[in-house]
């Protein structure tokens, strides 16, 4: 047994399926603090199954996780963010018709309190968390470089810029662990260089970063670890470069990319 | 900005209008359009409650009527001979409210993981459901009279002041239409107040947040359940209040006043206003209860004069004109007359894309 301050979160003989498809198999993964994570594997290999059933958007059906400690198997949603898991979707899921701002702002909902009452009468405690949100929210625009968008609706934002507001209105949450469906799909190079920096600033600021992306150099350049499914199991796990000579990897690939 | 609008809407040129309006109705077109007008505001307070839950949490209810019937036979059982209750306005109004709440948790909570078609359908039999309940409540135990209604209910009342009575004041006479117009802004201005509040607040974005994308919304920690409860909850308390009211201004309720239609023309002014926008929402409001009843008065005589005689019924044509405005405007303001800001440049054809694609041509090029 390890003890329990090693891992940020484990998974336990995780188990999912879909009728008779099987997205995950006996799954077991364990974060630590602080690192960057990289979850690999071909198209329908469980990966955004698997952020599905740590964030709560899908109940497992065999195994457990941990996180900070506590179990976590069959909870909400909104509870699993409160603990600390955030994340983003590999096909973009901001508020379309609000602001860049204010999709940050409902990223502070759960780190704030005021209720109807708050709401009605503004009072000055009310008001000086509204002003804190603005404030926090503007400052996570300016972190992940797209300030000058803050009016901007969601949805005229570059695709680039989608992504990185994504990561804001996740940050705004206050996670231990920040989840990354496929942040660079879809980005030219130069934008990946800088989320690339951008997730080292993360990182070094203490968050513990999960990441999935079919961008081999990324991961490659970025994680500590990385951990490889193919349909819906776990075939290889370890440092990056043991991972990319590791046999199993290169079948499930079949000479593609990492290979 | 938003502060701004606030400040416009209660200017001092716009109070004294509202304030001089019922006189300014009365001596240009007589009495009934004054009750016409309280007509409206009843109406509009409806509009803004169900603005909350259609227009700010995106939750279709086609049995919203319902909220406000449970406001009006709070008001009328304990404020009538029926029970022989009599109960004063200052608590059976705010009971009829805090009832008509109770029962936006109790649609609420069922309904939670619907969306869509499904909420629509569901909320529009819970609609019928309660319309039907006070139409046969008269037997075994008789407690809403079935489809006979109550009648004689007490007037609006605050200590002795009734706003049923006429009174002189300074050589005026201020009738029953006159104050309860009054009364009735009151209630309004309030309404708007806490949903311009709301609105601007982290509920309001909440709200907002879940009707973009629900899933989103949860992974970002935003307790769906309790916030959607807190819509249908908000929205059904507007509606029993104006229940009341309305109960205590006609006199008379039957469970007839609460069918599918009203329902219907209630969301109907939530969207031909401007979904969202409480600014829309108020002109919807006055657009579909004026602009009915101008027919109604003026399509007889116009027939009289042109054709010699009344060839169509003046109510069906004035429900044929009421189609055919809603699907113009549908047409061409699908976002409705005066939409949230949000709401117009989510309807604008000039779409971020193309913007986008232009700037990165203008970047290229440089
Ligand atoms: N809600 C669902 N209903 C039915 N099947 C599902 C559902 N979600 C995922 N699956 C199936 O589970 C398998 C794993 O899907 P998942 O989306 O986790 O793959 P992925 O590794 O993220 O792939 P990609 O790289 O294409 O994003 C697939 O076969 C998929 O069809
Ligand atoms: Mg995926």
């Amino acid at each position: 047994m390890t003890p329990p301050s090693e891992y940020l979160i484990e998974l336990r003989n995780v188990g999912k399926h879909f009728g008779g498809v099987v997205a995950l198999a006996d799954v077991s993964l364990h974060i630590k603090q602080g690192e960057i994570y990289g979850l690999i594997g071909p198209n329908g290999a469980g990966k955004t199954t698997l952020f599905n059933v740590v964030t709560g958007l899908y109940q497992l059906d065999s195994g457990a996780f941990d996180f900070a400690g506590k179990r976590y198997t069959h909870c909400k949603p909104h509870l699993l963010a409160q603990a600390g898991i955030a994340r983003t979707f590999q096909n973009i899921r901001l508020f379309a018709n609000m602001s860049a701002l204010e999709n940050i702002m409902v990223g502070r909902h759960l780190r704030t309190h005021t209720g109807i009452w708050g709401a009605l009468t503004r009072h000055a405690a009310a008001r000086a968390e509204e002003r804190a949100t603005v404030q926090r929210a503007r400052e996570l625009l300016d972190y992940v470089g797209i300030d000058r968008a803050h009016q901007t609706l969601a949805k005229h934002l570059s695709y680039g810029e989608q992504r990185r507001l994504e990561i804001a209105r996740a940050l705004a949450t206050e996670p231990k662990l920040l989840a990354l469906d496929e942040p660079a799909a879809g980005m030219n190079a130069t934008e990946t260089v800088a989320l690339k920096a951008l997730l080292q600033k993360i990182r070094a600021s203490g968050i513990t970063v999960l990441l999935i992306e079919h961008d081999v150099k990324l991961i490659m350049g970025l994680c500590d670890r990385v951990a490889v499914l193919d349909y819906g199991k776990k075939i290889a796990e370890g440092v990056p470069e043991e991972v990319r000579r590791d046999k199993a990897v290169i079948a499930a690939y079949l000479g593609g990319e990492v290979a | 900005m938003k502060i701004n609008l606030n400040s416009k809407l209660f200017n001092a040129p716009i109070a004294i209008a509202l304030l001089a309006l019922p006189f300014i109705i009365d001596a240009l077109f007589g009495h009934g359009w004054v009750r016409i007008t309280d007509f409206a505001l009843l109406y509009i307070m409806l509009a803004l409650g169900l603005n909350i839950v259609v227009g700010y949490a995106g939750l279709l209810d086609l049995g919203y009527i319902a909220f406000f019937a449970v406001g009006a036979y709070t008001y009328a059982l304990l404020g009538s001979p029926q029970f022989g209750l009599h109960w004063p306005m200052v608590v059976t109004l705010p009971l009829g409210a805090l009832i008509a709440c109770g029962f936006g948790v109790l649609l609420g909570a069922p309904t939670l993981k619907l969306r869509g078609d499904y909420l629509a359908i569901v909320t529009l039999g819970f609609g019928e459901i309660i319309r039907i309940f006070l139409n046969n409540l008269n037997a075994p135990v008789n407690i809403t009279n079935g489809p006979q209604g109550i009648s004689a209910i007490d007037p609006l009342q605050i200590g002795s002041f009734s706003f049923g009575n006429s009174y002189e004041w300074m050589g005026m006479r201020v009738d029953d239409v006159h104050l309860h117009y009054y009364l009735f802004l009151a209630f309004t201005l309030l309404v708007i107040f806490v949903s311009r509040r709301l609105e601007d607040s982290r509920i309001g974005r909440a709200w907002v947040a879940i009707r973009e994308d629900e899933v989103a919304a949860s992974a970002m920690g935003v307790n769906t359940r309790n916030i959607k409860l807190l819509a249908f909850a908000m929205g059904a308390t507007f509606g029993g209040i104006s229940g009341g009211l309305f109960a205590g201004f006609q006199g008379f309720v039957s469970p007839e006043s609460f069918s599918l239609m009203e329902s219907i023309m209630v969301l109907c002014m939530v969207v031909l206003g401007g979904m969202g926008n409480v600014g829309g929402v108020v002109l919807g409001g006055v657009i579909l209860v004026a602009l009915p009843e101008l027919f109604r008065n003026a399509a007889g005589p116009v027939q009289q004069a042109l054709l010699g005689k009344v060839v169509v019924d003046p109510e069906s044509l004035r429900m044929l004109m009421f189609g055919l405005a809603l699907i113009l405007v549908m047409l061409w303001r699908p976002a409705g007359l005066w939409p949230s800001t949000q709401r117009r440049r989510e309807f604008d054809a000039d779409d971020g894309v193309l913007q986008q694609e232009q700037e990165t041509v203008y970047d290229a090029s440089k």
